[in-house]
């Protein structure tokens, strides 16, 4: 099983949109796929039309005393299952602190006796830098970043790459990508290119900021699914066969 | 039955669902339906470019699973593309030819079962098939259609849902709970029966009815085994056709021989002499067919010689074996053959239907009696006599003797205690191996002799093929002095006073 998160310390810089369209690429190249929505507020879920519940809630799964399995949704889509968001898990910090030994392992730990039913798990985690994060970089093989365009989103990769650096043991690849990117903003296209040739870790496709994007929420599902020819669903594909071509 | 599930779901039809559209099935078994007696079903599923075998049990457990290419289910297959599904049902159907039994056809559509959030909570899968028997064989070419299949396929994490939708389908009128499998709906649809030909003699008789009515009736199911085994030999599919056909016959003249007194005495004396005709015909051509079949493990014994010196020998057992059954087959289209079984199904019809005679008559269980015990008393003195120092063929005529009792017990079988039946074949059958082995054993040497003098006569091998030969038959000899070592054991235990108070019993304590 190969574990993607995405993360980023600010909110609303298309990390949700990310994971839920590569979740669903992910399924329609025929790997089983899950996706863990971890974001209390459940935009995942809601984009799945699953309701954000978790019966006995996060308490439940992170003490152990009801398994993931358990909790596990199948999506609209073949190959993709949703384990829901549930409004406790805004207090997940809490929960993984009093977890006795290794609180920032747990999350890998709980996804482990799903690795032989699924390829690929993805992680779409709140922003923030808390115990939450930490637990889901230690899971994670591959943490996607999503950039906004500015000079400041440079400093962003390195702190992020730097704090990774310090992990003992084993550390996830970090894979930078730009999001909502206005390409007719020239500071935009120049930041891209530059980045991109200078980094190896950032990704040459771009995801733009599109109307059809944020009408996900009004659809209820990925836009790759329900419009898969736009520009916004191809920007989605050249991503994900970027991602998956060292899979 | 959408209207009923309207009540809790939005129902919506999902276009190219994965399984939807139109399937191509098979199912396959051996002729004596191997797979099916060990619970098993394999199945054969199209696709644009071959297809897959998917084994499972009979409930639908799945077993293995391998793909296809370039193979058809259609013509018999002795083996199957090397795979999983193979290599779990190879030592089960060997030598058997995998038949195609029944063919389906059928469209499959998927319909989303939605909840009030939009999300799709189950699905309901509806097949509709349209069965065919495989052209050459049983119900040829028939057709039929069955009835509309639902069913409810649960969405991860939405259970109660799919009970829900399964609660409403099965409270609507005309739809009923699939108690079998598709493959069993197709054979009933089709008016076949799964295991509906086994080689045991099987006949419906009763311990009342007058011995020459049970004799009629056992002889007439003989020679139904007999004639479904014609077209098989014809094709020649497998080896085991020949084989089911000749115990036919040679269980045929078992009858006419030790019971066909009950029968009119020129009846019995012409078929008789036609039935010996029938059996030593298929004869060359079966003995190659043992010779070919046991041909592998005889050469893995080699010490001396490598097992590819045998190759001309199998080349030429190939071809003599051609030979013979072309000569087979010719006997088989002709008119004789077909004289003796219309003729013989005729007489045979008259006397199970004739009316009852004023001359009393014994019954079946009256003959049962008598032949069965004077056939076991015969084996007990005559084995009794053998010695170390008896000839060889004192033990092959022995062999001969035991046969015949093993038929009348199976003749007789409806009518014996089956748990004291079951005791005395056991042990008739330890002793009849162990003779079997000892006069094989001898027979074989004296054919590999004979082979090696054609082979000689036509040049047909190397002096290395020769030698092969020579240290098989000197296994051979091996072999046969290990069974005239155990015959002593397996008599006794058979004949001696425990196993003569077992025949006692079956004999007298019939329900």
């Amino acid at each position: 099983v190969k574990t993607f998160a995405t993360y980023n310390i600010k909110g609303g810089v298309g990390k949700t949109t990310a994971a839920v369209n590569l979740a669903y690429l992910s399924a329609a190249d025929g790997y089983r796929t899950l996706l863990w929505d971890l974001d209390p507020q459940g935009a995942a879920s809601f984009l799945f039309r699953v309701k954000p519940r978790v019966k006995g809630g996060g308490k439940a799964l992170i003490r152990g005393t009801k398994a993931l399995d358990g909790a596990i949704k199948g999506t609209d889509f073949d190959d993709l299952d949703l384990l829901p968001a549930d409004f406790t898990y805004r207090n997940m910090d809490l929960l993984l602190g009093d977890s006795d030994k290794k609180p920032t392992r747990k999350l890998g730990q709980l996804l482990r006796p799903l690795a032989a039913e699924y390829d690929h798990v993805f992680l779409d985690c709140p922003p923030s830098i808390s115990l939450v994060s930490e637990n889901v970089m230690h899971a994670a093989d591959v943490l996607l970043v999503p950039l906004i365009p500015t000079t400041l989103s440079v400093r962003t990769l390195d702190q992020l790459t730097e704090f990774v650096a310090g992990f003992h043991g084993r550390r996830p690849e970090i894979r930078a990508f730009f999001s909502m990117v206005d390409r007719r903003k020239k500071l935009h296209q120049e930041i891209i290119r530059d980045l991109s040739a200078e980094r190896p870790e950032v990704a040459a496709a771009a995801i733009p900021a599109l109307s059809l994007i944020e009408r996900m929420s009004v659809e209820r599902a990925p836009v790759t699914a329900f419009a898969p020819r736009s520009v916004a669903a191809r920007a989605y594909r050249a991503l994900w066969s970027e991602l998956s071509k060292d899979i | 039955v959408l209207a009923a599930l309207s009540q809790a779901f939005t129902v919506t039809a999902e276009h190219g669902a994965p399984g939807s559209g139109a399937h191509h099935r098979t199912w396959l078994d051996t002729f004596d339906w191997r797979l099916y007696r060990a619970g098993l079903m394999l199945e054969f599923e199209q696709a644009r470019r071959g297809g897959r075998l998917l084994l499972s049990k009979a409930d639908g457990t799945p077993q293995a699973e391998q793909p296809v290419t370039g193979w058809s289910p259609r013509r018999p297959s002795l083996d199957l593309p090397a795979g999983p599904v193979r290599d779990r049902i190879i030592v089960l159907t060997s030598p058997r030819a995998l038949l195609p039994i029944v063919e389906a056809a059928s469209t499959v559509s998927v319909m989303r079962l939605l909840n009030a959030d939009g999300k799709t909570v189950a699905r309901l899968v509806t097949e509709h098939l349209t069965v065919t028997a495989p052209a050459a064989g049983p119900q040829a070419g028939t057709t039929a259609e069955l009835p509309l299949r639902l069913a409810v396929a649960e969405v991860r994490g939405y259970p109660g849902q799919a009970r829900r939708a399964a609660t409403l389908l099965a409270g609507e009128p005309g739809v009923s709970h699939a108690s079998q499998s598709v493959f069993t709906a197709a054979l009933t649809a089709l008016g076949r029966h799964p295991a509906d030909y086994t080689s045991g003699v099987e006949a419906e008789i009763t311990a009342t009815m007058p011995a020459s009515v049970a004799v009629a009736r056992l002889l007439l199911r003989l020679l139904d085994t007999l004639e479904l085994n014609v077209d098989g030999v014809l094709r020649d599919i497998d080896t085991e056709f020949l084989h089911d056909l000749r115990v036919a016959v040679r269980r045929t003249r078992s009858a006419i021989k030790l019971l066909g007194g009950v029968l009119p005495a020129d009846l019995a004396r012409q078929y008789g002499a036609e039935f010996k005709w029938l059996g030593d015909l298929t004869t060359p051509t079966r003995d190659l067919d043992v010779h070919l079949l046991g041909f592998g493990a005889m050469a893995e014994q080699l010490i001396a010689a490598s097992p590819a010196d045998l190759e001309p020998l199998r080349v030429f057992l190939a071809r003599h074996r051609a030979r013979e059954f072309r000569r087979l087959a010719a006997a088989l289209r002709g008119p004789r053959f077909r004289a003796i079984t219309d003729d013989w199904r005729k007489a045979l019809l008259e006397i199970r239907d004739a009316p009852a005679q004023r001359r009393r008559e014994p019954t079946a269980a009256e003959l049962a009696l008598r032949t069965t015990g004077h056939a076991f008393r015969r084996i007990a003195a005559h084995g009794a006599r053998i010695t170390p120092a008896s000839a060889p063929e004192s033990l092959h005529d022995l062999r001969k003797r035991a046969k015949e009792l093993r038929y009348l017990l199976e003749f007789f079988a409806p009518l014996h205690d089956p748990v004291v039946y079951r005791k005395v074949v056991g042990d008739l059958k330890s002793l009849q191996d162990c003779l079997g082995d000892f006069q094989d054993s001898q027979v074989q040497r004296e054919e590999i002799h004979a082979l090696a003098d054609a082979i000689m006569a036509e040049r047909a091998a190397p002096a290395a093929t020769l030698l092969a030969m020579g240290e098989i038959a000197a296994k051979l000899t091996v072999s046969q002095a290990e069974a005239r070592a155990d015959f002593g054991r397996r008599f006794a235990r058979f004949a001696g006073p425990a196993g003569q108070e077992r025949v006692r019993v079956l004999l007298q304590d019939r329900p």
